[in-house]
């Protein structure tokens, strides 16, 4: 109980509820290695870095990569395949080949990794970039700007932006870089929410004492935001962050399965999920080995980042319990991709 | 109120104009050329020029702007001299590729949509709701971690793995069913069900979670109100408080939340139609995209974009009314 008082009472923790300007990082750090769930995503997502970092080291372990076709492997008697048990899994293919052409499994599933992950990374990175800029302009503008970039906020937010993500992808050259396309295309759709978060603390920070006498004390607007405002985004930011990651790799997942994502022979599971579409009886493994490996991912990555957000915040659920926790408005619910 | 309904038509129609414009402008400022895609392999210049006549592409920007507002007024005819395509009112543009006006190749398909859409919003309303008043009436105990633990699984999975596991366990592997077509509910209502039953369900799992959230913290702030309180003090059983005082006034949240899902699916549920092979209006962009038929993606964009629009003065209107605490004005 003591603990939870001095928690409570933490330096600086503003009203509604961001830790506060210089929460202690100590603290934080030591309440999200109590969580157990969240220490064990943690774990996770370290390991699907490292093999998406290391994966040519991992596909040079096995002896093959992503792109070679094994014919040989496949039966075209069937139409492609693979011979033997569990979508050909050998000592020479560790996961077994991709029914068609023959290419190994492991190697594209760890490449794939490395798409899914830099994308999601990347996009995320933008989204918080562009919410931040957009919700301190919001914040700290004039009514007229305010008004302005809350109505597009609201547009922004409700806009289902795979379809303007697939959209997208029909006018932009075909020489432009793919993965940095689709994290510029699902980074430039999803700062709304971020946009939305960070304006409401700015409007709160503003009214705070120590912001007041920062302005009072001559400071230009602008050293305001960036010398007492942006310090105490950091917690809501990289909770809001953290939580967007794994809705960022379904994205990116969903848009390569709809096959506007990466091109070909580049790898992702998003692609392999959707060739796996004509081999559900023929082959199932193919079909599961990416499921898994994606369903696994986004988990980890939302079961993190509930952790941070309850490290970051811990008094957050007992407020909800004690009804001190304000309404939340309609649309902070996370967009689904249907 | 009529001056609140008045309003929010105006608000709503400047805000489909603004979003029209900038569709537009995007998908102008395409490297592609309509009128070669139109035109065809081994297309000389002059032929191409009658064809961009046509279309009305050699026009500046703003004029061909000013040509497709016209054109959802009055309609728009495509004359090339001796070649004349009409597009009656509205026109929302016209596909030279399949030779169709946008418009009509988007009604065809909502059908679809709205099929997938309604019934999947009955299930995932009973899931989510129920989740999640479950999750609130037995705060603490083992039920409600189980629930949280399922609902940030459901979270955390995309609706075409859903899909696919259960079209492979459902359809492939035990076999119990056909692979889903879809059959128009005036064809074969019965059909039309049977079809429909794994999308529903798939696409109703993972939206589900999110009311079930919702529905949860909703129902705990409203617990916390002076006016049940005075319940409690009364000596009202925690079932008749939650149920009989408490769950209406949490819902409102629940029901604008409802408003902007539903208009954002019947746009186009692109995934889901996609893993069960289901022509709607989502499979219509991602067609039109991968052939880069450009009045489609227009259409069909805009077409999503108006149901969001529409649904979110929807969602307002709903909270205003169900919610005496807001006011109109």
């Amino acid at each position: 109980m003591s603990k939870a008082l001095t928690a409570a009472q933490a330096p600086g923790t503003t009203p509604q509820g961001g830790a506060g300007p210089r929460a202690d990082r100590n603290q934080v750090w030591r309440r999200l290695r109590a969580d157990r769930s969240a220490i064990a995503a943690l774990a996770v997502v370290a390991l699907l870095v490292l093999t998406a970092a290391a994966a040519p080291l991992v596909a040079a372990l096995e002896g093959q990569d992503p792109t070679t076709y094994h014919n040989a492997l496949i039966d075209s008697a069937t139409g492609g395949v693979p011979i033997g048990p569990f979508g050909g899994a050998s000592a020479v293919h560790w996961l077994g080949v991709e029914p068609g052409t023959g290419r190994d499994v492991l190697a594209r599933l760890v490449y794939g990794a490395q798409i899914s992950l830099s994308v999601s990374l990347g996009a995320t990175v933008v989204q918080i970039a562009l919410g931040v800029l957009i919700g301190l302009a919001a914040g700290l503008g004039n009514r007229l700007a305010d008004t302005v970039i809350s109505r597009s906020m609201d547009l922004v937010i409700a806009f289902p932006s795979l379809v303007f993500a697939v959209a997208l992808m029909a006018v932009v050259p075909s020489g432009f870089p793919r993965p940095l396309l689709l994290m510029l295309v699902i980074g430039v759709l999803g700062w709304g929410q971020t946009a939305r978060i960070v304006r409401g603390q700015v409007l709160t920070l503003r009214g705070l004492d120590y912001v007041s006498a920062a302005r009072l004390a001559g400071s230009r607007r602008w050293r305001v935001a960036r010398r007492e405002i942006l310090p105490a985004l950091a917690a809501p930011v990289i909770t809001y962050g953290v939580l967007q990651l794994p809705l960022n790799v379904a994205q990116e997942a969903g848009l390569s399965f709809l096959g506007v994502g990466v091109r070909p022979p580049t790898p992702s599971w998003g692609q392999m999920l959707s060739s796996a579409t004509n081999w559900f009886q023929a082959d199932p493994a193919y079909v599961l080995l990416p499921a898994v490996l994606l369903f696994v991912t986004v988990l980890a990555f939302t079961v993190l980042g509930e952790g941070v957000r309850t490290a970051l915040d811990p008094r957050a659920e007992s407020r909800l319990r004690a009804g001190i926790e304000r309404r939340r408005k309609k649309t902070d619910a996370q967009e689904v991709p249907a | 109120m009529i001056r609140f309904l008045l309003r929010r038509t105006v608000s709503t129609a400047a805000v489909l104009l603004v979003m029209s414009a900038v569709v537009y402008l995007v998908f102008y400022a395409a490297p592609h050329d309509p009128a070669v895609l139109v035109c065809g392999k081994g297309c000389d210049g002059t032929r191409l020029a009658v064809v961009r006549h046509k279309l009305g592409t050699d026009l500046p920007v703003w004029e061909q702007y000013g040509n497709f507002l016209r054109g959802l007024v009055a309609g728009r005819t495509f004359d090339s001299g001796n070649d004349v395509t009409r597009c009656a009112a509205p026109c929302l543009g016209y596909s030279f590729q399949t030779d169709q006006p946008v418009l009509q190749m988007i009604t065809q398909r909502i059908p679809v949509d709205l099929s997938l859409t309604l019934g999947a919003m009955v299930i995932w309303l009973l899931l989510g709701v129920g989740t999640g008043l479950l999750s609130a009436l037995r705060r603490g105990r083992l039920v409600e971690r189980a629930l949280t633990t399922l609902t940030l699984a459901g979270m955390a999975t995309p609706v075409f793995l859903v899909g696919l596991l259960v079209l492979m366990l459902f359809c492939a592997s035990l076999q119990w069913m056909p692979f889903p077509t879809y059959t128009a509910f005036t064809d074969d209502p019965a059909q039309w069900a049977a079809n429909l039953v794994l999308p529903w369900f798939s696409l109703a799992l993972v939206i589900s979670a999110a009311y079930a959230r919702m529905t949860r913290s909703s129902l705990l702030e409203t617990l916390a109100e002076d006016h049940i309180r005075t319940n409690r003090a009364y000596g009202l059983s925690e079932r008749r408080i939650v149920l009989g005082h408490a769950l209406r006034g949490a819902l409102v949240p629940v029901l604008t939340m409802l408003a902007i899902d539903v208009g954002q699916i019947l746009g186009g549920a692109m995934l889901t139609e996609s893993v069960f092979g289901f022509d709607g209006l989502g499979r219509l962009l991602v067609t039109s995209v991968n052939q880069i038929d450009l009045p489609v993606v227009v259409g069909a964009t805009l077409f999503a974009g108006f149901f969001v629009v529409i649904a979110n003065a929807a969602a307002d209107l709903l909270y205003a009314l169900a919610d005496p605490r807001v006011s109109l004005a």
